[in-house]
């Protein structure tokens, strides 16, 4: 196989030295995490390795040696790094070597013990492929499908070749602590080597949030413990609870605090995610709600619009009146039982005349008239049904739960048969009135379920990761992508690997947070099954809610 | 080494294939598909502007030609963003494994990566689209839980659909690396 060489960028310049990192054998490559420069003690730089191997558990070693040609007096130097490979030895070793101002590299990989097959060359190819080392240590690697059965963890050393090379860089966090101007024994260069990484601001965060999650976590505990207190669980209180969306609202953000202001770390970087988000989440519903109250405070907008709600109600009332006379005459064209027509009529007047006066339930009227219209055609329906497996010669054995045949009497048959025609020519009134109420029922319910569904976006959308996946892509990586550089015939191929960033609707769909549940019941089909039967619809149920 | 050919599509339009050989493990295959033609873009655009005309006639108001300009801007950039691909290029590196990517015609690029341990194999495929047989290359993925089985299969070329004998070139290259590929990791080293 070709021998793969991982080289981080930062060490493209770096001068002549060993180079240390580790070499993974399935994959044949070689994942070089730093360079040691001259001079050193090849004992301290030993200490270093073992040192650096206990903390961080990944198998750090020297892998070969780097040559970078600056002057032309150095061919001496050649000599030395190769009397290298008898000190520290390991199998393959590696020479990489640059010359001065060429940007082509030569490579070599040797291996000192006889091979077993014969025939298989003493020496393998080998590929360049440079990796930016800060952006491949802070990305965290997506895999494309989690199997039902794999095992994350230790597992994905061995999983694919890519994710045991992330896989290391990041676990030897370790080695890149010391830069250039430390007094160590040994001196290294990678990415760090210019002056370790570090903001003022963070650190301060760190030490402050320790004593401030405490605080805030007893204060949360406080307000938890006296929300479930006894006098919360007597009867009207807790049907009252339940039944408005803000408290539920209200009970989703303190389960969110809590979980952020929890003085336990996070374990997986899903989790601090997670917090990350929830807290982003807060911040935005507070925002957004502050900007909404001094929106309505400014210019006296609420008054305007208490103002506005009566004529508002008024109107809504007048509009079905309207509505009510267009059926009690000839709707649409269609001939109504006048009679009838008369009764239903009359009676939904009656109520809207009784709620006129009451501003606050602008659509409690719309409500009932659907309440009743659906009873009065689901009665309808049953009666319809039964009589006409009366019609039939059938019955509805309710043991059974089937319909079977029955004998009926002359006079049974008859009276059945004339109620059924009765209720068949009835049907168009009752049906027209029941189908304009459901419809604006729907209407209702559609307007409710937007807002629902705003809520619920607000909520759930992981708006830290959507901004993290746009300022700093490469933290988020759903795989890999290689370019090769410019290539001379003969020398070995040179790559650049650069990390490609997941796209948004998976970032969405991995980091989406739990919502409040509170999703529609039914399919299309059985909705549309209790619409045509005259049963009730309720589509917005709450979690735990009993069922009617 | 680069070479570039012309060949066609199944609808006819013409496509060219540019090949690299980097080295005797790294090969890359480039197949660009016909422009965007200007008389299909004046088409559409007079169709869109004569019905707003036809509307602002029925109603008076001069806000549909103002969104009709819009739409067309609109509809024309996402197009070019989301739709029009230039090119789609294969990258085979033996041992690392195979780079697809699409340019779009806004200069956006798509890129997926499948590592070598996961390819099974290469190969051309038939298939009915619509009322026609086409060939397509695609690359079969390992089922990680089946040793023979296939978990996934991956089209190459999907948007440019070059006909067989640009596939027959670009398949008979790849395979020489597959099998080079197979080689060395069946052995030992």
């Amino acid at each position: 196989m070709v021998l793969k060489a991982f080289f981080p960028t930062c060490c493209a310049s770096a001068d002549s030295g060993l180079l240390v990192g580790r070499w993974v054998p399935e994959q044949s490559s070689a994942v070089v995490l730093a360079v040691v420069h001259f001079p050193f003690i090849p004992i301290q730089v030993k200490e270093l390795l073992a040192q650096v191997q206990q903390a961080s558990r990944v198998g750090v070693a020297v892998l070969g040696t780097w040559c970078h040609r600056r002057q032309e007096s150095e061919e001496s130097l050649g000599h030395f790094l190769e009397g290298l490979s008898a000190i520290f030895s390991h199998e393959p070793w590696l020479q990489l070597c640059r010359e001065r101002g060429s940007k082509f590299w030569s490579c070599k990989a040797t291996h000192r013990q006889v091979p077993a097959s014969p025939g298989a060359p003493g020496q393998d190819q080998v590929m360049l492929i440079f990796y930016d080392q800060r952006k491949v240590l802070l990305s965290q690697l997506h895999p494309p499908a989690a199997l039902p059965d794999h095992q994350a963890g230790d597992a994905t050393a061995s999983a694919g070749g890519l994710a045991a090379v992330f896989d290391t860089v990041a676990r030897s966090e370790v080695l890149f602590r010391s830069d250039q101007f430390d007094e160590g024994p040994v001196r290294l260069s990678h990415w760090q080597s210019e002056g370790v990484e570090a903001s003022i601001l963070v650190e301060l965060a760190k030490q402050a949030s320790g004593p401030i999650c405490l605080l805030l976590a007893c204060l949360l505990s406080l307000i938890s413990a006296a929300s479930t207190s006894r006098v919360f669980k007597l009867w009207p209180l807790s049907f009252i609870w339940s039944k408005l969306s803000t408290c539920e609202q209200l009970r989703h953000r303190l389960g969110q605090l809590t979980l952020i202001f929890s003085t336990q770390k996070a374990e997986n970087p899903a989790q601090l995610m997670r917090k990350a988000n929830m807290l982003v989440s807060v911040f935005l519903d507070v925002a957004l709600g502050l900007a909404l109250l001094s929106w309505l405070h400014g210019k006296d907008r609420i008054g305007q619009l208490a103002d506005a709600l009566v004529p508002v109600a008024d109107h809504v009332a007048e509009e079905l009146q309207h509505l009510l006379q267009w059926l009690m005459g000839a709707p649409a064209g269609l001939k109504m039982n006048r009679a009838l027509d008369q009764v239903l009529g009359r009676f939904f007047l009656y109520h809207i005349h009784l709620w006129i006066n009451i501003i606050a339930l602008l659509t409690f009227h719309i409500y009932c008239f659907y309440v009743y219209g659906a009873r009065l055609y689901c009665m309808k329906i049953c009666g319809l049904s039964s009589l006409w497996r009366l019609f039939r010669g059938k019955k509805w054995n309710v043991l059974r739960q089937r319909v079977d045949s029955c004998s009926y009497d002359l006079d049974q048959l008859f009276i059945g048969t004339l109620l059924f025609t009765i209720l068949v020519f009835l049907l168009p009134t009752t049906a027209l009135y029941y189908l304009v109420f459901t419809l604006l029922r729907l209407l209702v319910v559609t307007v409710q379920g937007l807002i629902h569904l705003l809520v619920d976006l607000v909520n759930s959308l992981p708006l830290y990761s959507l901004g993290l996946r746009l300022c700093r892509p490469y933290r988020l990586a759903a795989g890999v992508k290689f370019r090769v550089l410019e290539h001379e015939a003969g020398r070995p191929l040179r790559l650049l690997m650069q990390i490609n960033p997941l796209p948004y609707s998976r970032v969405v769909h991995t980091y989406r947070l739990p919502s409040c549940g509170c999703h529609p019941k039914h399919s299309w089909g059985s909705l549309c099954r209790k619409l045509f039967f005259g049963e009730l619809i309720y589509p917005w149920r709450q979690r735990g809610d009993k069922q009617d | 080494m680069e070479a570039e050919q012309s060949f066609s599509d199944i609808c006819g339009g013409r496509l060219a294939l540019q090949r690299r050989y980097y080295s005797p493990s790294c090969r890359e295959f480039c197949v660009s598909c016909p422009r965007l033609s200007l008389r299909s873009l004046t088409a559409v655009t007079c169709t869109v502007w004569l019905a707003a005309y036809g509307l602002f006639t029925l109603c008076e108001n001069s806000m549909i030609l103002s969104a009709a300009i819009f739409i067309t801007l609109l509809g024309l950039l996402g197009y070019l963003h989301f739709v029009k691909i230039d090119q789609e290029t294969l990258l085979i590196i033996d041992s690392l494994g195979i780079q697809m990517t699409s340019s779009y015609a806004s200069g956006k690029e798509s890129t997926t990566f499948i590592e070598m341990g996961k390819v099974k194999d290469l190969v051309i495929n038939e298939a009915i689209y619509m009322q026609k047989v086409i060939y397509y290359l695609c690359i079969l993925l390992k089922d990680p839980v089946e040793p023979h089985g296939i978990s996934q299969v991956v089209p190459v070329f999907q948007s440019a659909k070059p006909r067989l004998d640009c596939l027959i070139e670009v398949y008979r290259s790849c395979q020489e690396i597959l099998a080079h590929q197979k080689a060395t990791s069946a052995s030992p080293m």
